[in-house]
């Protein structure tokens, strides 16, 4: 296969297909560091924490937190949004680059899948937290009922259901689908007693016959395929909750494509931030390379730049409708008592992705890695700022209130985070974190080792 | 299958056909023959074995997790006459406490009183209620009441109380030191007639009346200057012209109910009137009152004599009078001369001062306006506030003379409300006799020897005359739910009386008031005034009085208060807690003041500049003459140099709710010859800390601009009936829908309020707690914007920030048509009923506060937590006022659905009432008329600002009312199609240039 010499190599070093194999498959093999177990008791304690918190929520009520008469959503619904947005990464990378033919999307599609389906299930929590009658829940599926209830499709929160309980299966699916061949190598090289049979299992015997890849690959794109628009409507939905509301600053038609972007934006910043822990951790630098950091940062500066157009134009739009409540929304985000958050807000995600186009910064780790921790904060305090800051001052100024989260909003939190860095410690732990069958299938075409031999031999011609 | 045998025996068992008679027996013969002994010998069946095994797992589980507690339901064993289950019964009482006077009807449910609303037979009351009379019910249910006569803390029977009380009062009584019966104003004959026994009784027995909100100076004014001790009655609808001078009129004096009443009909125009009445309000604290009035003017206590002398100096030319002296006054009378006189005789001047020689000024100018026979009447006097401080006083010296052999204190409370409680309670000790006739536990009950605990009114019997002729009565609505007997039962045995109370009442109208009706024989006169809980006679014809004698009044020109530059201090009621009578009713502690619109507190209301030069803000604690220290709120509209504190707070012994709850003010009372002044100077104002929370139902004082409360002048509303609300046409012009509208059918329910009748005085707020049994969260819940009220008055400040003008609105759930909640509720638990009413199911509710947020008018209200201990988890209940105690919630409406943790709820349009009116309706095979169904709000309103009914009825009050070219929506902008309109305040003030 061609490949124009100015494009960057995606693998470095002397690899072949024995070396991929080993060193993705390291971590999994041999015994784990001080350095995971340390990571692994910090993050399951706030797992712990926040376990216990959404326990104390459920038995004295929603009552626990800070939210009140006038704004009824706060840290619970910015989370959810937040968590969202950050399992738009997973299914982009390897739904929508696969569909693109992104040959880059390969050493970093599989940690964004698991990435994917940790945040979509911490967002999960949060939807079914704030319900003040947890336990009853399942009213909200449309299941035959004696008593002939039904629900409301009028509601964007049943759309919601629809959408991320979708979104969870299809990515779960997928990303199930792209670890198969890799479980059978794991299968065949783990010489652990208990976890051999383990893959043995997961591996639905997967012998790596041309039937088997055959399948494998048709059934790929089947899923990306399905996957491609999911990544789309799930963050449109969720805005509706937000878009069909009569709310200043809630009720807003750019809110789907503002969403999308927005939450393909901040997957990519929590995506980056991952991973340049990881490669440095996992000796894996050879295939993650700086190349992969800056295709994706051109990936950020193009999201980034679209969601820092939609704030601007929500500010024109508010004030060219002519409508005092929606200029009124406005002008309270930008010098009201949430200020601080909207200038947050503003800081982090519009000025600072646009010291990308500098391509010095660009392919600097090091602000690459500050870049995407100040996205993924920019990124919450702006759900914080639609949820909060529009309700908090709506159409009555006699219920205008201020709101503040409590301990417990504030545990769950950080138990929601908690629960995240342990299932993906967890997942670097038992699974390959990049894929194996994939790089190797890129292995000759844009290995350094392989492309180089290649360049010889036409030299040498 | 091939079946195989080993014997013959076998072969022939197994080939018994299935399903024959006899094997059908064996099969069938369920779960008892596990139990007998065949089967242990046959030895058990592996089917056998399950059954026993799933039987017994079965009733194991059932035996070990479902344990529901109890819950009896006993049914009566001879069901009374009157009770039907399921069916309210209403029983026409009256409210009186000593302060409020309100003819009432009790809606009593299964023998358990639940509901005051107001009786509209009454002439004085008229159906109207206030805070205080709907709250009462509650008081009824207070477990901090005595449950049982008591000597030195001992429970005793009452026939060991009243043998020590009797033997006691003939050895007081023998030994020539006085008896002192203390009591409230006593307006009941009867009571009156049994205090004269006992006064008959005991030689030395004197009954002095103590009112903890006096009058005196009205009383003390109208004796000098026209020879009555009265306090008079007023008619606030007669007047085209009100001055008011720091009398809280619509909210707390003398008989707020009644004058919110006659005000809101000089208000009114809505029945084709076409002139409303002006209201002047000089005061120093921005009350009810005063943020209802057309022009308010912000006046040291201490200025207020000298502006009334300035007044009348201008009024008396023009009547060829004489004036007197005064000192020259920073406020300019002449306007107001100007309209006086040209008002006159449908002009009122009234003032609160408890200065005689106010008062006499006052009356002076009334008469010169010739407002006797027209806006006041001497002759039918309000019978309240009878209380002279002057007797209290003397009364004191007594008490520290020794002279006081003894004190029976019936409904008082000095040692908690009297100025100078600590001597009371230092030299009480030194009586022999100490008993407390008391409803409510309080300081003065709890420093006494004996307790005989009285009755509530609505396990008592009593009749009262508010004003001479219009007399009421009051029945037991359920028999005492402690060992309480009524003081006048008390009374009537210590004087050795024989007779109940009762028959008392009964003998005492025969001889008395029966003679004046025209019915038959007393038995029916009896039963028909007990049916309509009063009985009136015409009033005599209203007086013309003589003028002021010249000498009197020259006499009250004599002394006039010289300006300093000290802060002033004025003492004042709260619309809900009043003199602290009340303070243990956890609905009115959780009621909004309707002006700081804070709860459970009081504290130091301060001008804003008096707060910017003392360096103090909201939420400072402030010292006051190094004695007293007391948050303080930055009140717009209290008069630079002054400050306000209510009265009623600091309670000691109250019961659990009140207790701790603000500080006891009433130390600050001025006395001057034993009269109380409810203002003085103070030395020291200081900051003293800072960081307290004072709990405010609303934040934010401005409308922003916002057309949220729509209004006009007058002129401009003669003008263009439409005026200020311009802007409703317009809207309705771009009603359309891309939807299907509703269609209403039958009934289309929908409310109005007038908001030029609406003073604000929140009576509605408590009624619909007691409706719709609405939690009380206190205080720290309230902190975090958690209430739970139905129903709120929105109040928003225009203007300048010294003197705001003041704008009210009632807002309930709007009840629209197109209404943002419904949709966003994802399991349909908010819906539109066929009749118009956006209703809530609470059990299909999940609590994801979907609605709340997407609700405008910011109406719902979410269980935060278990309330209402109502939940299904045990032991997470908040509920800091006891409301979930068996006794509280003995007043919980049985109609409406108590909540639990985690559903919304919010205003139904009390569908209760409706439906019950409906039944009713049906039942007597009619269509239901206009006016059948009244919500609780409207019911409580004393000023009719609220009008409930069908908008499918052309010819219904409400569909005229919303036809009136000042009816407007809420944010009708959105095109939520509301059924709640309002009409626009028109107020009568000059325009704004």
């Amino acid at each position: 296969m061609y490949v124009s010499p100015v494009r960057e190599l995606l693998i470095k070093g002397d690899k072949n297909y024995k070396k991929v194999t080993n060193d993705i498959t390291k971590p999994i093999v041999n015994k784990p560091g001080k350095l995971w177990f340390l990571g692994v008791s910090v993050t399951s304690l706030a797992a712990i924490i926040g376990l216990f918190a959404m326990f104390i929520t459920v038995r004295d009520g929603i009552g626990m937190w800070g939210v009140n008469k006038t704004v009824g959503w706060g840290w619970s619904i910015t989370n959810l949004v937040w968590w969202i947005g950050i399992g738009h990464a997973g299914t982009f990378i390897s739904a929508i680059l696969l569909l693109f033919r992104q040959k880059w999307r390969t050493s970093i599609n599989r940690s964004a899948e698991a990435m994917t389906i940790f945040a979509v299930m911490c967002a999960g929590i949060f939807p079914l937290i704030h319900m003040g009658r947890l336990p009853l829940g399942y009213f909200i599926l449309p299941y035959p009922s004696t008593r002939q209830l039904w629900v409301n499709f009028n509601s964007p929160l049943l759309w919601d259901v629809f959408a991320i309980s979708t979104y969870f299966l299809v990515s779960l699916l997928f990303w199930y689908m792209g670890l198969l061949p890799d479980i059978a190598t794991l299968r065949d090289n783990v010489k652990n007693k208990i976890l051999k049979p383990v893959y043995k299992f997961l591996s639905f015997g997967w012998t790596g016959s041309v039937r088997h890849w055959s399948r494998h690959e048709s059934m790929s794109l089947i899923l990306a395929g399905l996957a491609a628009p999911l990544v789309l409507s799930v963050h449109s939905i969720v805005s509706f909750d937000f878009a069909t509301s009569i709310i200043p600053g809630w009720h807003t038609t750019i809110f789907p494509p503002y969403f999308v972007s927005g939450a393909i934006f901040s997957g990519f910043a929590m995506v980056l931030t991952l991973m340049i822990v990881a490669r440095k951790t996992m000796n894996l630098t050879e295939y993650i390379t700086v190349g992969h950091i800056e295709s994706m940062n051109k990936i950020i500066i193009t999201t980034g730049s679209i969601v820092g157009i939609a704030y601007i134009t929500e500010l024109f739009m508010a004030w060219y409708s002519g409508v005092i409540y929606e200029r009124f929304t406005f002008y309270n985000r930008a010098l009201g008592p949430y200020a601080w958050a909207y200038w947050i807000m503003m800081t982090c995600n519009v000025i600072s992705p646009q010291l990308l186009w500098i391509r010095k910064l660009r392919r600097s780790i090091l602000f690459t890695f500050i870049l995407s921790i100040f996205i993924n904060i920019g990124m919450w305090f702006e759900r914080f700022v639609i949820v909060v800051t529009s309700l908090h001052r709506d159409y009555l100024p006699s219920s205008w209130q201020m709101y503040k989260p409590t301990l417990t909003e504030i545990a769950i939190f950080a138990g929601s985070l908690g629960i995240f860095f342990t299932l993906f410690l967890l997942f670097i732990r038992f699974f390959p974190v990049i894929a194996i069958a994939e790089v190797k299938s890129i292995l000759k075409s844009s290995g350094e080792k392989q492309v180089n031999i290649t360049q010889n031999l036409l030299e040498n011609e | 299958m091939n079946k195989y045998w080993k014997s013959k025996e076998e072969k022939q068992t197994e080939t018994r056909v299935p399903g024959s008679q006899a094997n059908r027996d064996k099969e069938d013969s369920s779960l008892e023959m596990l139990f007998s002994d065949s089967i242990i010998s046959s030895g058990a069946t592996r089917r056998d074995f399950l059954k026993l095994f799933g039987f017994s797992i079965a009733s194991a589980a059932i035996a070990a997790s479902c344990e529901q507690p109890v819950r009896k339901a006993i049914p009566y064993l001879i069901k009374p006459e009157e009770i039907t289950p399921g069916k309210a019964n209403y029983y026409a009482s009256s409210y009186y406490d000593g302060n409020d006077y309100c003819s009432v009807l009790v809606k009593v449910r299964d023998g358990r009183p639940i509901k005051i609303e107001g009786n509209k037979l009454s002439s004085v009351t008229g159906g109207g209620t206030n805070a205080r009379v709907q709250a009462s019910v509650l008081s009824l249910y207070d477990e901090s009441r005595y449950k049982s006569p008591t000597i030195n803390g001992e429970i005793v029977s009452w026939e060991e109380a009243d043998k020590e009380i009797i033997n006691r009062l003939n050895i007081i009584s023998d030994s020539g030191k006085e008896i002192i019966l203390l009591s409230n104003t006593v307006i009941s004959p009867s009571t009156k007639a049994a205090i004269d026994l006992f006064l008959k009784k005991y030689q030395t027995a004197k009954h002095i009346q103590y009112d903890a909100i006096s009058a005196s100076g009205i009383l003390e004014a109208n004796k000098a200057t026209f020879s009555k001790e009265v306090v008079p009655s007023y008619f606030f609808d007669n007047a085209e012209i009100i001055v008011s001078f720091g009398a809280d009129f619509l909210g707390t004096w003398l008989s707020p109910v009644e004058f919110t009443k006659q005000y809101a009909q000089t208000r009114s125009l809505t029945e084709g009137q076409k002139r409303i009445s002006k209201h002047i309000q000089f005061e120093t604290n921005l009350s009810l009152t005063g943020s209802n009035a057309d022009e308010r003017i912000p006046i040291k206590p201490s200025e207020e004599k000298t502006i009334l002398a300035n007044l009348y100096n201008n009024i008396a030319p023009a009547f060829g009078a004489k004036t007197f002296k005064s000192p020259e006054c920073n406020y300019n009378t002449e306007v107001i001369t100007r309209e006086l006189i040209r008002h006159h005789a449908k002009a009122l001047v009234i003032s609160g001062s408890n200065d005689v020689q106010v008062q006499i000024i006052v009356n002076a100018i009334n008469e010169l306006l010739g407002s006797y026979g027209s806006t006041i009447d001497l002759d039918n006097p309000l019978q309240h506030k009878k209380g002279n401080d002057t007797d209290m006083h003397n009364f004191i010296e007594s008490l520290e003379n020794g002279n006081i052999g003894g004190v029976i204190f019936y409904g008082t409370n000095p040692v908690y409300d009297y100025p100078k409680s600590e001597i009371i309670e230092e030299n009480l000790k030194n009586c022999d006799l100490l008993v407390s006739v008391s409803t409510e536990k309080n300081e003065t009950s709890e420093a006494c020897i004996i307790n005989c605990p009285d009755s509530h009114y609505l396990e008592s019997w009593n009749d009262f005359e508010i004003k001479p002729g219009k007399y009421s009565l009051c029945q037991p609505a359920i028999r005492s739910i402690f060992n309480t007997r009524q003081a006048q039962d008390s009374l009537l045995k210590w004087s050795g009386e024989k007779k109940e109370y009762i028959d008392f009442i009964k003998a005492n109208w025969q001889k008395n008031i029966y003679p004046e009706s025209r019915a038959s024989d007393f038995f029916t006169f009896w039963n028909n005034s007990l049916h309509d809980g009063i009985f009136e006679l015409k009033s005599i014809n209203k007086s013309v009085v003589t003028s002021v004698p010249v000498n009197i009044l020259e006499s009250a020109f004599n002394f006039f208060e010289k300006s300093s530059d000290n802060i002033e201090i004025v003492l004042y009621e709260k619309m809900s807690i009043g003199s602290g009578k009340n303070a243990n009713n956890p609905w009115l502690q959780e009621m909004p003041d309707p002006v700081t619109t804070a709860v459970w507190d009081n504290y130091i209301c301060i001008s804003p500049r008096q707060a910017k030069e003392k360096n103090l803000k909201t939420g400072d604690l402030a010292i006051i003459n190094n004695r007293i220290t007391i948050p303080v709120l930055i009140q717009p509209g209290q008069a630079y140099g002054t400050i306000a504190v209510a009265l009623g707070y600091g309670r000691k012994s109250s019961g659990k709710v009140a207790e701790g709850v603000g500080q006891n003010i009433v130390s600050f009372y001025q006395m001057r010859n034993g009269v109380r002044f409810a203002y003085d100077t103070i030395s020291s104002l200081e900051k003293a800390g800072t960081g307290y929370q004072i709990a405010k139902t609303q934040l934010h004082h401005s409308m922003e601009g916002r057309a949220i409360i729509r209004e006009a002048t007058i002129e401009e509303y003669l003008k263009n009936n439409n005026a200020g609300n311009e802007i409703h046409k317009e809207i309705e012009k771009h009603h359309r829908s891309l939807y299907k509208e509703h269609e209403f059918s039958g009934h289309h329910w929908g409310m109005t309020i007038d908001l030029n009748k609406c003073t604000g005085c929140s009576a509605c707020v408590v009624a619909c707690m007691s409706e719709n049994n609405i939690p009380v969260v206190g205080k720290n819940e309230v902190l975090r914007a958690h209430e739970m009220h139905w129903i709120r008055i929105d109040r928003y400040y225009k203007g300048n920030e010294e003197n705001p003008q003041t704008v009210r609105q009632p807002v309930m759930c709007q009840h629209c048509d197109d209404a943002p909640c419904e949709n966003v509720c994802p399991v349909a638990a908010t819906n539109h009923s066929n009749e118009g009413i956006n209703q809530m199911a609470y059990n299909r509710c999940i609590g994801t506060r979907y609605c709340n947020n997407n609700c405008p008018y910011k109406v719902r209200r979410f269980n935060w937590f278990d309330y209402t201990k109502a939940d299904a988890i045990e032991n997470n209940t908040v509920d800091p006022a006891g409301m979930t105690l068996d006794l509280k919630r003995m007043v919980l409406n049985p109609d409406v659905t108590v909540r639990a943790k985690g559903v919304i709820e919010k205003c139904s349009f009390c569908v209760q009432r409706i439906q019950e009116k409906k039944l009713t309706a049906k039942l007597e095979n009619r269509q239901l008329n206009d006016g059948d169904i009244e919500t609780a709000c409207q019911q409580a309103c004393p000023a009719e600002a609220i009008v409930f009914g069908d908008m499918n009825d052309p010819e219904s009050k409400v569909s005229k009312h919303l036809k009136d070219p000042r009816n407007y929506h809420l944010l009708e902008e959105l095109h939520t199609l509301p059924s709640v309109g309002y009409l626009t305040r028109i107020s009568n003030r000059k325009k704004e240039t």
